[in-house]
């Protein structure tokens, strides 16, 4: 059911401020490149700048006899350091090809950038300047680039595995009836899509300082990362650290977008090195070694297909893509096409439903986590594909979308992939959304436009996305083979002056968790919002946390703060009806006071209970003492946000270049904490949908070189590319978790991508025009021209 | 990033920097540094000694010399682009000042530095080309005035001697009309395609990122003064010139630009 | 060799390399890490500073180079006693930083915008912010930020 958000007195869907403002615009927060040690050696990392080759030698004499230099090393000279491999925790076939990874590339080099040699010096600088005198000879092969020669084997990344293929994973739940379905249709549309790689550029280069206590044994990592938890527990098994001995902090990290959701080389090359030479070790990323070092995101040849009645009505849906793994599988690089292998029939009710996945290693970059994470992936192809279908079966595309929509009666609704999307009204929504864009207006203003001749075109771009979120039950992680559970921790404490202390197992970088985990917390608690402070990423102070990413941070991190609360709240409530005299029924709390019913005055604050706790002198019989309650909250299903998103834009049939106009999104995500970081959610993660569908690839050559890695050629928007937005809501709160919540860090992201490329194609459509690839830079977007008017 | 190690002066004064850079051979000039710096940076240049001629204020200046305004080379991009004299005088210069790379670039980056950079793909060189302006460079030999026409000679490559200091850029008055037309993808980037049209009597054209040098358009000037339409012209546009590939625009896409753009920057001359 | 400067109206002088970039001697010599790195092609202006009263981006310019010159960093504009300077906090109501590694960059871009241009408007905004790179806002709130500051500076038409 359709809502309009609640205005009560609660602080909940307010949009406060957030306390982390302040000392982020005051230069006071510290990144990890703030963070210096006295004593700290500096590492630069030799990268390799061949896609495929054998090292034949490596000649560092040089580079050790420069000024500053403390050792230079090779693979060989580290490989008692590592206890293991580098970790992919997602094989998701049991069968899966998963080749030995380690920090430093031994014997052959699989892409470029990877890590050869590894100098380690007093200063950065002089570490940069050793580094130019090491001289790597190289016995070149030939790359492996192109995804769909990768799946043939002409050319191997990994010799040994015989095989570029790394795994095959099919979902089909029932394979004959999927066949009939498309034999007995009476329209099919068959489309190739091609997801682009995409460089992450989170604003913050990724940085590394490892403190060693060497005669104690303990570490310290500072690292920007999104994952200090799962870090910590696979940083200790790789390097043989026991995990009581490792502490890892986060501190500000300046956005990651999944590219922090990694255990990376120069993370257990710090650790391995401050351990070996019992000094702390920094090394600090540069941008366009980062363009080559840290993951990149999609990289995927999909085709679907779509049957559909004569009516245009869904009868199967039919995807089988190729995903580029990279070089090597980090974190979680196979599981990605896995995250949206549920969702390639979008927000339509289908029957029939078949998936495949085949994961290919080529000589580039690896690849893995990237915001939305196979949700833009799955949804681009459904949404364009809606598009295919509406022109050939001659209807509008708005009108393609309605006849096949999910109905507010169908849920909770059993998709035909197996899962069960939690709730929604997808046909209020819609209309919302078209509505207040003027939909059939600017209809009318498109033909009128094509009928003067004009050559500025318009376009109006549908898209219509389901993301599921919250990842997730940790049962589902399991059927998945995932190696690690879903749930998220949270402990609320009230201290002895009735402060709230929060500790968090999320890893926030810049989704504003301590201004909405307090507002949880003085929602529940009745206490000022400045009374309550919110711990994380150090795992010294939250230990227990599966961390920041897939939208999941809210519906179970914030979720299980709620449940803490609600757990303090009970145990106040005994003590106070205790210290009162009355029974708990008796008691009411309001604004962190209880009060007895009906007797004025007869009251016991928040502060006076959490003083009682704390000195313990009159506790009921069996009761602890300290207000404190810890959860670990395991979701019971995915959260299913939706919306509707629409561009219209205009093309110069001339130049090819597109003009983005307007953009309205109207974006269901259950209940809103914080309205005000809900929107700054999605604009951000329009713009970089935006981003993938106009300016966005990481170019690589045919010999593997990537020929793009820095911000200046790599082209992140800037606000001149970009227009104001039209953001709109509805309301649909999710029944899998008590705030009622679904996520909306990567909702922009997914939904944005189709819709502007449905809008170009839509622009350009009267000319024959019916597909084109991203990024859709002026030329491509004139070559589409130039090929449908010459055919 | 750091650059490789070099040494650093400052010049005293124009002769004292000719003194200077005549010392070491792999000397450069730097003055807002903004085209060098980057490149340094890469160490994909590593010169042994700067000389910086920052500090030379009186090569800062727009002065209104009759036929002619002349521009000191340091004058800042944001100088050129604000200036009261340049706007009024010469606005197609503060334009297409305004659209070299970004605020920040423009309070730093010097219309004589830009210059003597010659990069084909700068807004500057290739308004200058079309404008007619002449450059003023000091040497050991004396001071000589080298026409735009001769004074972009290739990649990254000028009539510039080494041991010779760009002073000022002279550019003729009598614009009748102009125009100057930029593409790209983001604001921030060089130019893909960029084109300047000037009527000063005659029609000229100059191309940026067509080549590795700034260019005029031969093909396109001569049409019009045969009386060719603007359409005719615009067709020509590209004719003997072949453009760069990169990853914005291909060669081929770069000619089709060319002559779009071209066009459209004549029909707002007329 | 000897650099000085002033930095945030506090004087310095440190003996550094002439390569050192200016943006490193705010950092690493005098020990302001609020201005932050972030790209190595005058790109994204993470780095940016007024010198002299005007924006630039402290990666592309030497440290020499600033010999003698006034420096403001964002550590430079609160009050003493931690008010925020209108346009930070312009930044906070306006939900114009989410991450937070752009933000120094982007308020002293914005800064020398607001303070060279009476007259702002959203198209003049976008445009004189082209320099700087935000991954987290989809600039849309910063947009508003400068906006509400330029207002209330006084300087908007």
């Amino acid at each position: 059911m359709t809502q309009v958000a609640e205005q009560g007195t609660s602080v909940i869907g307010k949009k406060v401020l957030r306390r982390e403002d302040p000392a982020l615009l005051a230069g006071e927060s510290k990144f990890v490149a703030d963070l210096d040690v006295p004593g700290a050696l500096n590492i630069f990392v030799l990268r390799s700048t061949a896609a495929n080759a054998r090292i034949k030698a490596i000649d560092t004499t040089a580079a050790k006899e420069s000024k500053g230099v403390v050792a230079v090393y090779v693979a060989a000279d580290l490989e008692s350091e590592w206890a293991g491999p580098m970790p992919c925790a997602w094989p998701v076939t049991a069968d899966m090809k998963n080749p030995p990874h380690y920090p430093l590339a031994k014997d052959t080099v699989r892409y470029v950038g990877d890590a050869v040699a590894v100098v380690v010096a007093e200063g950065a600088e002089e570490a940069a300047d050793a580094a130019a005198l090491i001289e790597v000879t190289y016995e070149e092969l030939p790359a492996v680039v192109d995804l769909e020669e990768a799946a043939k084997d002409t050319h191997l990344v990994h010799e040994s595995l015989g095989t570029n293929t790394s795994y095959v994973w099919e979902l089909n739940p029932n394979p004959e009836a999927l066949e009939r379905a498309f034999s007995s249709a009476k329209y099919v549309v068959s489309e190739r899509y091609i997801q682009q790689r995409l460089i992450p550029a989170a604003m913050e280069p990724r940085g590394v300082l490892a403190i060693p206590s060497p005669i104690g044994g303990d570490y310290t990592l500072y690292s920007a990362t999104q994952v200090p938890h799962i870090l910590k527990v696979m940083a200790a098994l790789t390097l043989g650290i026991a995990e009581t001995k490792l502490r890892v902090i986060a501190p500000s990290v300046g956005g990651g977008f999944g590219s922090k959701l990694n255990v990376y080389a120069e993370e257990l090359l710090c650790l391995a090195l401050s351990r070996r030479h019992r000094r702390p070790v920094r090394w600090v990323e540069e941008r366009s070694e980062g363009g080559q070092a840290t993951i990149h995101g999609r990289g995927q040849v999909q085709n679907i297909e779509l049957a559909a009645d004569e009516n245009g009505k869904l009868l199967g849906v039919r995807v089988s893509l190729i995903a580029d793994m990279g070089a090597y599988l980090q974190l979680v690089t196979p599981g990605v096409p896995l995250l949206g292998a549920f969702l390639y029939h979008g927000v339509y009710h289908v029957e029939n439903y078949g998936f495949k996945a085949v994961g290919v290693f080529t000589n580039k970059t690896p690849t893995d986590a990237y915001r939305g994470a196979g949700r833009p992936e799955a949804t681009y192809a459904i949404e364009r594909a809606m598009d295919a279908l509406a022109r050939k079966v001659g209807v509008d595309p708005a009108e393609i979308r309605r006849r096949n929509l999910i109905q507010p009666e169908q849920f909770p609704y059993n998709s035909p992939a197996g899962l069960v999307f939690d709730s929604g009204d997808y046909p209020a929504n819609f209309k919302v959304a078209l509505d207040r864009l003027g939909y059939s207006k600017l209809r009318e203003e498109q033909a009128q436009r094509r009928a003067s001749g004009s050559r500025r075109h318009l376009g109006i771009g549908i898209s219509f996305f389901v993301e599921m979120c919250g990842l997730a039950p940790s049962r589902v992680l399991a059927s998945l083979n995932y190696s690690a559970g879903g749930w998220e921790s949270a402990t609320v404490r009230v201290l002895p002056t009735s402060k709230v202390q929060v500790v968090t197992g999320t890893a926030p970088h810049g989704q504003g968790h301590e201004t909405s985990w307090a507002m949880i917390v003085a929602d529940k608690l009745g206490v000022p919002l400045e009374d309550i402070e919110v711990l994380h990423s150090d795992t010294a102070i939250a230990p227990h946390g599966m961390d920041t990413y897939g939208s999941r941070s809210l519906s179970v991190g914030g979720t299980a703060v709620h449940l803490a609360t609600e757990r303090v709240l009970d145990k106040a409530r005994k003590l106070a009806a205790h210290q009162l005299e009355v029974s708990e029924e008796d008691l009411e709390y309001s604004s962190g006071v209880f009060s007895v019913k009906g007797v004025p005055g007869k009251v016991m604050p928040l502060a006076g209970v959490a003083f009682e706790a704390f000195t313990a002198h009159n506790l009921p019989d069996g009761m602890e003492p300290n207000l404190e309650a810890s959860v670990s909250w395991d979701p019971p299903n995915f959260t299913f946000p939706y919306g509707t998103h629409l561009a219209v834009v205009e093309v110069d049939e001339e130049t090819g270049k597109v003009e983005l106009l307007r953009y309205l999104s109207i974006d269901d995500c259950g209940n809103q904490i914080n309205p005000l970081i809900v929107e700054g959610q999605i604009h951000g993660g329009i713009v970089q949908g935006i981003a993938q569908a106009l300016y966005e690839e990481a170019v690589y050559d045919r010999d593997g070189n990537l020929l793009n890695p820095s911000l200046a050629d790599y082209l992140v928007p800037s606000a001149a590319e970009m227009p104001s937005f039209e953001l709109g809501q509805t309301v649909t709160p999710s029944p899998t978790n008590p705030l009622g919540v679904k996520g909306i860090g990567e909702a922009g992201t997914i939904a944005s991508t189709p819709a502007i490329m449905n809008a170009i194609v839509d622009a350009l459509s009267h000319l024959g025009v019916t597909n084109i690839e991203m990024p859709a830079s002026p030329e491509r977007v004139w070559r589409a021209i130039q090929d449908a008017v010459a055919s | 990033m750091y650059p490789s190690k070099f040494d650093y002066v400052r010049a005293l004064s124009v002769d004292d920097a000719l003194e200077k850079i005549a010392s070491d051979e792999e000397a450069k000039f730097i003055a807002g540094g903004h085209s060098l710096v980057p490149l340094m940076k890469f160490r994909l240049a590593t010169p042994s000694l700067l000389v910086d001629i920052g500090g030379l204020h009186d090569l800062s200046y727009i002065k209104d010399e009759g036929d002619h305004l002349a521009i000191g080379a340091l004058t800042r991009h944001t100088e050129v682009e604000h200036s009261q004299l340049l706007q009024a005088e010469l606005p197609m210069l503060s334009y297409v000042a305004s659209l070299v790379g970004d605020p920040q670039v423009r309070h730093r980056g010097t219309i004589g530095g830009s210059v003597a950079h010659g990069d084909g793909a700068s807004d500057l060189p290739a308004a200058l080309l079309a404008l007619d302006a002449s450059m003023i460079a000091v040497g050991p030999s004396g001071r000589r005035e080298i026409p735009a026409k001769e004074f972009f000679k290739g990649f990254l490559e000028t009539a510039l001697s080494p041991d010779e200091l760009l002073v000022e850029i002279k550019v003729p008055k009598g614009v009748s009309s102009w125009s100057y037309k930029k593409f790209n993808r983001r604001a921030q980037d060089w130019a893909i395609v960029g084109v300047a049209a000037v009527k000063n009597g005659s029609t000229k054209v100059a191309f940026v990122n067509m080549g590795s040098s700034p260019l005029r358009s031969t093909g396109c000037e001569d049409a019009l003064r045969s009386g060719a339409t603007i359409e005719e012209a615009a067709e020509r546009a590209a004719e003997g010139i072949e453009p760069p590939s990169d990853l914005n625009a291909s060669s081929e896409f770069r000619v089709h630009l060319a002559k779009v753009l071209t066009r459209r920057a004549l029909e707002e001359l007329s | 060799m000897k650099v000085s400067m002033k930095i945030n109206g506090v004087e310095y002088e440190r003996d550094v390399e002439p390569r050192r970039l200016l943006v490193h001697y705010i950092r690493e010599d005098v020990g302001l890490t609020g201005t932050n790195v972030g790209c190595d092609t005058s790109s994204c202006g993470a780095c940016t500073v007024l010198m002299d009263g005007k924006s630039v981006k402290s990666c592309t310019v030497l440290a020499v180079q600033a010999e003698g010159a006034e420096i403001t960093t964002i550590e430079g504009l609160a009050e003493p006693d931690g008010t925020l300077h209108p346009l930070q906090r312009a930044f906070q109501e306006c939900h114009g930083l989410q991450c937070g590694y752009c933000t120094p960059g982007m308020v002293m871009a914005s800064l020398s915008l607001i303070k060279e241009n009476p007259g702002l408007d959203e198209r003049k905004v976008r445009e004189g912010l082209e320099g700087n790179l935000c991954r987290c806002t989809g600039y849309h709130n910063i947009v508003k930020a400068v906006l509400q500051a330029a207002d209330e500076m006084g300087v908007k038409a």
